[in-house]
């Protein structure tokens, strides 16, 4: 692996067909400096991305990628990690596929706590699908399949991280492009789940939270004094529903990822030509 | 015919019966007896009843058949469940000092051996040994030497501590003495011992088994019955190989689990039933297109819904063909014993890495909780071969990039299969979606592109059929008029149904088929035959409209969908009917 890696080499030759100003293009720049700043190649790295809008990003991105079934990413990742720990697995989606059909994986591979990283393109909004409400929109947002707003508060997804045991929770906002990146590169180098949700505008569908919402309402954490490492302080941030932060909102210093709780040493690809050593003691189990 | 003894342990649900029956069928094969054991029967009367049979003989047993000669009941109910099975020589041992025990009514002259179960149990140290006193009085009655249950006594009670094993020595000697002194009776049963050394193991274990053995090294599951043995089975094992099990938050997750760890490199499995495959069925063209090395296990059980989640069934068939939307090439094997459930799981691995497929395993809860004696030799570590298929590494991937040096993971080969390169392979890096995609994984709307890859992945399936040998296994007269074909589980009742046909002057040619995709063509088999029946657990007769639609010719039919297995004799008298019916049609056709 050389060390001289720039961002652009996770760049493929595929021009994003995302609309012009999408949040999404500064979100993927931030992951893919990261991915860069921390060493990694696109050889040893591997991206789940989901489907929507944001699942568009593994063809954007030059690396090992999955782009699978809508709402599975986390599970095809923590298969590549378990298998391979010493891959960067990286997964992202978006917010239709990670809070609402992904939602039951979204808890179960927050308490797992295998060493990936989870970026998330929040833009409230069904893009793809030319604009219905998704899991994150308020309660009173209108659509074409809601007339009357989703009569439903929207999912709190870092309330949710943290209630299932999260270790690392952050958010970002991808105009904000070096606050972004410096985050997502800590979610990599945290160990275990680095979950960043990012808001990451959607500026055909959705005129209520754009660009100027998030840029006027956004507080950067680093210029208040939130201590990271504190659970109750973390809490409280989440729970307020008339502020939005920027920066990492929770982090366990002791954490462990599951992998190295479950022993798994190295890769498991390598195989032998037949049965394994000592496979015939198997049979006399059952004597 | 097996000179067999059928043996069976019933009550109710929490009163040990799997475990004892367990701990006789293992002293039986530790005896040099081949054992065939089963759980999945009808209650004649309402659910709860639960019991353990055996039917064990010096020769092999492959099946079950309607007759019980010593039966041990914790229950008056156990009684009544089994009076078709009991006859005159039938021993039915039970505790009749127990005040819920005073009416039984030992059917057709059968012999009621009244035991104080309870009473030789605290004796011995404590009533809940008292399974263990109807072993040994068991034991008595069959003149089973009581020493072969010492090893299986000691193997299930080993870790409680060596008192505990001796207690229940005793206590299986309380029984055996009991019934030699109080009862001045020459029994109909020598259960004869020999020199030969067998395992015991069930379908899901053999499935196991087989995947440690292929070199699978990750596998994620959720709980499922009857496919549940196959995670525990490999829990804790698969690690000392290197591997590792996941219990997902359910089957969406398990097999994209899966899928993720055999797109890291690793032979991955998951292993589910009826309900959990629907589940699945999301993923299995993501699979397929994504062209993934994956091995997909259902052990079917009765459907459709929750369905009847403990009984029998091979109602998967069609799912297993055709599940999913949109065309997905695929393989489908379903072992026909649980020997080959072991051979057919090194298979799966090989098939599914050579042509970078989903293959689907199909097993059904009749080989799952069936426990069945083979020599160790059946299970020869030495035959596994492991075939990897075209992956790629550092030294070779030139051949396979691109003039921009990008690497082919889709490319169209003549013979349909791409290179694979594990992640973290230099220059190797590639992308692969659910979308169609180009030969480097990358979405696209191109007519042309769109069926060069639809056309390379169909041909996988073509070049398996020209390099692979998909046939089928066949028994009996090759030459005979009746021709019986049956896929699964139905091998064994089948085989040994065709003693009792013989017996009665019916030949039968029977051809078991372990391929359903790819299949053996059957048409010049079924053209030679006069009449062709099919046998299978469906109500349908899904492999049946395979064989018609594959042979253009009608075939008749032998369903069963009652939830239990078929018996060999019962087959036997099914299939009989049947020739006499189809007779009966030909004569009128003739008219």
């Amino acid at each position: 692996m050389s060390s001289d890696i720039r961002f652009t080499d996770f760049k493929s030759d595929k021009q994003p067909t995302w609309c012009p100003g999408c949040g999404d293009f500064g979100t993927m720049n931030g992951m893919m400096k990261a991915l860069a700043e921390t060493g990694n190649d696109p050889d040893n790295t591997f991206i789940v991305a989901g489907i929507g809008c944001s699942g568009k990003i593994g063809t954007y991105m030059h690396s090992y990628a999955l782009h699978g079934v809508h709402g599975r990413a986390l599970p095809v990742g923590i298969g590549v990690k378990m298998a391979n720990p010493d891959l960067e697995v990286m997964v992202s989606g978006g917010d239709g596929d990670g809070y609402s059909i992904g939602a039951g994986h979204f808890i179960h591979a927050v308490r797992r706590n295998v060493d990936m990283s989870y970026v998330v393109m929040d833009n409230r909004i069904y893009g793809l699908t030319k604009g219905q409400a998704s899991p994150t929109s308020r309660e009173d947002f209108e659509t074409a399949t809601t007339p009357d707003g989703p009569n439903q508060p929207p999912v709190n997804p870092k309330a949710l991280a943290l209630a299932s045991g999260a270790t690392f929770i952050a958010q970002t906002f991808s105009s904000n492009s070096q606050r972004h990146a410096e985050i997502v590169q800590e979610a990599i180098e945290h160990d275990g789940f680095g979950f960043v949700n990012v808001y990451s505008p959607c500026v055909t569908f959705n005129d209520v939270d754009t660009y100027d919402y998030f840029r006027d309402s956004i507080e950067d954490l680093n210029e208040t004094d939130h201590d990271r490492f504190d659970r109750d302080q973390a809490k409280d941030k989440i729970l307020e529903s008339d502020k939005e932060y920027m920066g990492v909102l929770y982090q366990d210093e002791n954490s462990v990822p599951f992998e190295e709780r479950e022993g798994i040493e190295g890769s498991m690809a390598e195989i032998p030509d037949g049965a394994p050593e000592g496979a015939m003691d198997l049979v006399r189990e059952f004597y | 015919m097996p000179d067999d003894l059928n043996w069976a342990i019933g009550g109710e649900a929490g009163d040990g019966i799997a475990s004892t029956g367990k701990i006789f069928a293992q002293a039986l094969s530790r005896a040099g007896r081949h054992v065939f054991t089963s759980k999945d029967f009808a209650s004649r009367i309402r659910g709860g009843y639960t019991a353990s049979k055996i039917r064990t003989s010096v020769d092999r047993v492959e099946s079950v058949v309607d007759r019980l000669d010593i039966l041990i009941a914790l229950t008056e109910r156990t009684v009544d469940e089994n009076e078709d099975e009991l006859h005159e020589d039938s021993v039915v041992i039970y505790d009749g000092e127990r005040s819920t025990m005073q009416d039984v009514e030992v059917p057709h002259g059968a012999t009621a051996l009244e035991v104080p179960l309870k009473r030789l149990a605290e004796d011995a140290g404590g009533a809940i040994m008292l399974n263990v006193v109807a072993l040994g009085a068991a034991c008595e009655v069959t003149n089973f030497p009581i020493e072969n249950l010492d090893e299986s006594l000691q193997k299930r009670f080993g870790d409680k501590g060596e008192a505990i094993v001796e207690n229940n020595k005793t206590a299986a000697r309380n029984g055996q003495e009991y019934v030699r002194e109080e009862f001045d009776q020459e029994f109909a049963y020598d259960v004869e011992t020999t020199d030969e050394d067998y395992v015991l193991l069930n379908g899901d274990e053999a499935i196991g088994m087989g995947a440690i053995a292929a070199g699978c090294r990750f596998y994620a599951g959720y709980p499922i019955t009857p496919a549940t043995d196959v995670m525990e089975y490999l829990t804790g094992r698969i690690d000392q190989f290197g591997g590792k099990v996941i219990q997902a938050e359910d089957e969406l997750s398990a097999i994209n689990m899966a899928l993720g760890a055999a797109r890291a490199g690793a032979r991955s499995m998951t292993a589910t039933s009826g309900p959990g495959i629907d589940l699945m069925t999301e993923t299995f063209g993501l699979v397929a297109t994504s062209e993934t090395p994956l091995v997909i296990c259902d052990v079917m059980r009765s459907g459709p819904s929750t369905g009847m989640p403990t009984k029998q069934e091979q109602g998967d068939l069609d799912m297993a063909l055709y599940g999913g939307h949109g065309e997905i090439p695929r393989f489908v094997i379903a072992p026909t014993t649980i020997s080959e459930c072991f051979w057919k799981t090194v298979e799966a691995f090989n098939l599914a890495e050579t042509y970078q497929m989903p293959v689907f395993l199909i097993s059904d809860l009749a080989m799952a909780v069936t426990e069945q004696t083979f020599s160790p030799d059946t299970f020869d570590m030495d035959e596994v071969e492991v075939d990897r298929g075209k992956v790629v590494d550092e030294d070779d991937i030139d051949t396979w990039l691109d003039e921009k040096g990008r690497f082919q993971a889709h490319f169209p080969a003549a013979d349909g299969v791409s290179p694979r390169a594990f992640p973290g392979t230099t220059d190797g890096a590639h992308m692969t979606t659910g979308l169609e995609h180009d030969e480097l994984g990358r979405r696209t709307e191109d007519t042309d592109v769109r069926v060069e890859q639809v056309d390379k992945r169909n041909r996988k399936v073509e070049t398996a059929k020209e390099q692979e040998t998909f046939d089928y296994r066949e028994f009996g007269d090759p030459d005979a008029d009746t021709l019986v074909i049956s896929w699964g589980s139905n091998e064994g009742a089948m085989r040994e149904a065709m003693d009792f046909l013989e017996d009665e002057g019916i030949d039968v040619r029977f051809i078991s088929v372990p391929y359903i995709f790819p299949r053996p063509d059957l048409t010049e088999e079924v053209a030679a035959a006069e009449t062709t029946i099919v046998v299978e657990c469906n109500a349908t007769g899904q492999f049946a409209d395979l064989i018609e639609h594959d042979v253009l010719q009608r075939v008749e039919r032998v369903n069963k969908y009652t939830g239990v297995r078929f018996d060999a004799d019962e087959l036997a008298d099914e299939v009989k009917a049947t020739l006499a019916d189809s007779a009966g049609k030909q004569e009128l056709e003739a008219k």
